[in-house]
């Protein structure tokens, strides 16, 4: 179980992934040593799973992303299957998530424009299987981004 | 616009998964020096194209059982400020992605709880009291992938 010193390391680690040990430690105000052994010890519990790079999408020239929620037609025993496998196949896709409620999957997708976007709906997306209805999100902006867990 | 090369997007692919490996590592992988794998990431940084490092939690193991995406919609558009439900809404620590759409929904919100009956905590007395929140749909997320994207 984690105690108040593993929480926050936790805070201070998620709000800054970069941070070394040390600064880490320090912010946490207990040593390096101990600071060093906390966070090995919950890699090693697989609670840090390890860290990663957030692209800007928009610096690579992809301007339009747009938040797609398909509802998928449930007589179909295997739609879900035969649906994220042929979704997985689409490069600009960088997102997939499954629902209970409403809406049965969510895809995140990339274009460079609104004329690619619409090509990319046409050709790759309108002709994923099971598809029995779809609605389309458009992202203006993304107000809070970080993803924190309220440790 | 930022323009990758075949190698820049190797070293991309290869951060989005695992960011903490040492630029000599990801270079020995990749056939490229450290000097030259360190200058080409320190470029991706320099020019955006890495905006930030996120750790990657096991949610689970914290006690955080369930994650629902919720979509609002503003009641009386017009009279609520934009700023200030953000504002208050990014205030609260459960919910941890807050994206301005434009569709069915005006805001979509991405909320961790303990288990549903903490979500419906956070859904009442946290996000249904907000400054001009109307209608509210939630999903409740059962699974989630994250795709390389056109780098891979």
């Amino acid at each position: 179980m984690l105690d108040d010193i593993d929480r926050r390391i936790l805070r201070h680690f998620q709000a800054d992934p970069s941070l070394s040990t040390a600064e880490l430690a320090e912010l946490c105000r207990i040593s390096a040593s101990v600071c060093w052994r906390r966070v090995e010890k919950m890699q090693e519990a697989s609670i840090i799973q390890g860290q990663e790079a957030v692209i800007d999408w928009a610096a690579l020239g992809y301007a339009v992303e747009v938040s797609l929620r398909v509802t998928l037609d449930k007589t179909q025993p295997r739609a879900f299957d035969e649906f994220t496998a042929a979704a997985r196949q689409v490069p600009e896709v960088i997102e997939l998530q499954t629902f209970l409620g409403r809406v049965d999957v969510r895809l995140s997708i990339l274009a460079k424009d609104m004329s690619h976007y619409q090509q990319l709906y046409r050709d790759r997306i309108l002709t994923l299987p099971h598809i029995a209805d779809i609605e389309a999100l458009m992202h203006i902006a993304r107000v809070k981004s970080d993803e924190m867990l309220p440790v | 616009m930022t323009e990758l090369d075949e190698l820049d997007r190797k070293i991309l692919h290869a951060l989005a998964q695992d960011a903490s490996q040492s630029a000599g590592a990801l270079g020995r992988k990749l056939g490229l020096s450290q000097p030259a794998t360190w200058r080409r990431i320190r470029r991706l940084e320099t020019a955006g194209v890495i905006k930030g490092r996120r750790l990657r939690l096991n949610a689970e193991a914290l006690g955080f059982g369930v994650t629902v995406f919720l979509g609002v919609k503003l009641a009386r558009k017009g009279q609520v400020s934009l700023e200030d439900f953000e504002r208050a809404v990014s205030a609260i620590p459960e919910v941890q992605t807050v994206e301005h759409v434009l569709g069915l929904y005006d805001y979509r919100l991405r909320v961790v709880a303990r288990d549903l009956s903490d979500f419906e905590r956070v859904l009442r007395r946290r996000i249904m009291t907000l400054p001009g929140a109307g209608d509210v749909e939630a999903n409740v997320l059962l699974s989630e992938e994250r795709l390389p994207g056109p780098i891979g």
